[in-house]
């Protein structure tokens, strides 16, 4: 049984910050593994772990830059990896789910898995449907928000909880092959260990480019024009000083409300 | 082709809020194309539904009588064929939970592109989509060079639609492959129970991934005995099983409403937002001026919380 599980990097912008174009400065933003897909990761080693013959293999689509994160995924136990590249997307981020979907469905094609992992979100950009549009273009079952999930390899199932809106969990059953996208605090993701890491180095981490998956792009119909930071709505009194002065302001406003009394 | 097409949620009974708001999302779309806006509702008690969708600006709602709850499946089978139906030039669903269940699905299907979680449109010379990017710090504005999308509005943005209107209430008769159906709902667990109930405290003193180890909780907890307040916690917390679930302020978890609110080392997502905005007085300590609870905060401090809590605790003899 094979696991392919999508791992992104996500760029998290420096408290300040300037926008140049339509994106944020390089220089303010810092690169890391996309939180969702810690989950997804851990969620996948875990059943690999509780099984016997599971291949984990993570796909991911970015420049060189990702493959120290795609190590990252190795050493936590990912068996190999695969990075999809074209230097004609240098620079750009692609916001259309659709199409970021159509290059996971090439090697989704090629490596034919029984479960697709993927994360509910990238946490910078926050489109969340990258996932059920590849499910959709590959012709897999799916689920979004998934908190829980128990596989039946037996029967081809996977008994999952659907994490809700105000503390409801929907119990559903989904068919395999599928692809589910997975939410924070399903399981504890693991650290990758010292010996995972020395073993991350040498396994494979295969770069193709869409050609050799056999995906040719059409131009999006989405593009991002303009990005600004927003007009602070913001009418916060703030408290000003040092930690000593700005604690005892707010304790006494604190005070003033009866609260502590 | 210029009309405009609404998915309703609806859950356990009763339409969502986000159903009313999609409405006036919609009419503010149609008002642009020069269309008939429709609205749908699958599943459950479509006949009452599809009178309480009838609002003011509606032309259409067509109901689909296939089974109680959400499923994806039907919900996907019924969307495509009435947006087809209609000839459907937008079609819109909102950014929930469900909604990222289906519609990245009828998208493709439809072949539209596909605008998740909109903030406000920008309509004119074709349709502009305005969306939140990196983590709430920046507001993109998404051009749409289609004729037709498929955009997902995140909830509480647009007012909910009211007054009561003319809309021709009418069953659609949506062929179902059975076959096609490959999930199964089988039913719905409330989790989040404890033996605090948060909702009900006066003062939370709610800690975020600020608080970077589980080592430095008591920080807060001394805070929250010296104030007499109650401890919730943003997501990350909860995930990491540093607290119970029943401590989460947010989407997911608890919409609490408590005279004051203190968010220390919580960077106001939209996901917490949602659970206490309503509160009545909000209060934050966070060293990032650009972090989004500023803009819902009325008071706060930027400062490290390592000095400020226990600064704070202390000014209450803690
Ligand atoms: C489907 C879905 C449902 C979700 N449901 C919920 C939900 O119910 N509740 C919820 O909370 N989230 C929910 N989330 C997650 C949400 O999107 C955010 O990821 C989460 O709220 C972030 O938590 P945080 O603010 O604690 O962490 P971060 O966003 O990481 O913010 C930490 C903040 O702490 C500040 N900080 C760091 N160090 C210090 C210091 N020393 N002193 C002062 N300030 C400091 C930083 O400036 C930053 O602003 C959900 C997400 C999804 C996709």
């Amino acid at each position: 049984m094979k696991i392919l599980v999508t791992v992104t990097e996500v760029a998290d912008a420096d408290d300040e910050f300037e926008i140049s174009g339509t994106s944020i400065a390089d220089q303010y933003l810092t690169y890391d593994l996309n939180e969702w897909d810690d989950y997804a990761i851990e969620e996948a080693v875990q059943i690999s772990e509780e099984h016997d013959d599971i291949e984990v293999v993570t796909i991911t689509f970015g420049a060189e830059r990702v493959e120290e994160t795609i190590r990252t995924a190795l050493a936590k136990g990912a068996d190999r990896a695969i990075r999809v590249w074209d230097d004609s997307f240098e620079g750009q981020t692609v916001l259309d789910p659709s199409q970021k979907a159509r290059l996971l469905a090439g090697v989704v094609e090629e490596e034919d898995p029984d479960l697709v992992l993927s994360g509910v979100q990238s946490g910078d950009v926050s489109i969340g449907a990258t996932g059920v549009a590849l499910a959709e273009q590959v012709g897999y079952e799916w689920a979004a928000v998934v908190n829980q999930l128990d596989l039946d390899r037996d029967s081809g199932n996977a008994a999952i909880h659907r994490e809700l809106e105000g503390g409801v969990e929907e119990l559903t059953d989904v068919e395999l092959p599928a692809v589910l996208t997975i939410q924070t605090g399903i399981n504890e993701p693991r650290y990758a260990s010292l010996r995972g890491i020395r073993q991350a180095q040498s396994k494979p981490l295969d770069v193709m480019s869409p050609e050799d998956i056999g995906v040719e792009l059409e131009e999006s119909a989405i593009e991002l024009t303009e990005l600004v930071e927003p007009e602070s709505e913001s009418n916060t009194e703030l408290f000003e000083g040092s930690a000593e002065d700005t604690a005892g302001q707010l304790a006494e406003f604190l005070r003033e409300r009866g609260v502590g009394a | 082709m210029s009309d405009v097409l609404v998915v309703a949620e609806h859950r356990r009974g009763e339409l969502r809020d986000v159903s009313y708001e999609l409405l006036t999302a919609g009419r503010e779309l149609a008002d642009s194309t020069g269309g008939n806006l429709h609205a749908t509702i699958i599943s459950g008690d479509v006949d009452e539904y599809g009178e309480d969708l009838n609002r003011e600006g509606v032309d259409a709602v067509h109901t689909v009588d296939h089974g109680e709850e959400f499923n994806h499946g039907v919900c996907t089978q019924a969307v495509e064929q009435i947006a087809n139906e209609i000839d459907a030039q937008y079609v819109l669903a909102g950014n929930t939970v469900n909604g990222m269940d289906f519609y990245p699905a009828v998208a493709e299907r439809l072949d539209m592109p596909l605008v998740t979680d909109a903030i406000a449109f920008e309509t004119g010379d074709g349709l502009s989509v305005i969306r939140e990017l990196y983590s709430g710090k920046t507001e993109g504005t998404i051009d749409v060079d289609s004729e037709t999308a498929f955009v997902s509005v995140r909830p509480g943005e647009w007012p909910a639609a009211e007054g009561t209107g003319d809309a021709a209430v009418e069953a659609f008769d949506a062929d179902i492959d059975e076959e096609a159906l490959n999930t199964t709902v089988n039913g719905y667990e409330e989790v989040g129970s404890g033996d605090v109930d948060i909702s009900e405290a006066d003062v939370l003193v709610s800690i975020g991934r600020g608080i970077e180890e589980e080592d430095n909780l008591p920080l807060v907890h001394d805070l929250a005995d010296a104030l007499g307040a109650t401890v919730s916690a943003s997501r990350p917390i909860v995930d990491n099983g540093w607290l119970g679930q029943e401590r989460q302020v947010g989407q997911s978890g608890k919409k609490v409403t408590p005279d004051i609110y203190i968010a220390i080392g919580i960077s106001g997502a939209v996901q917490h937002v949602a659970g206490m905005k309503g509160a009545d007085t909000i209060i934050t300590i966070n060293n990032d001026p650009s972090a989004p609870i500023y803009d819902i905060a009325d008071y706060g401090i930027v400062g490290d919380l390592f000095d400020v809590v226990p600064a704070l605790t202390e000014e209450f003899g803690g």
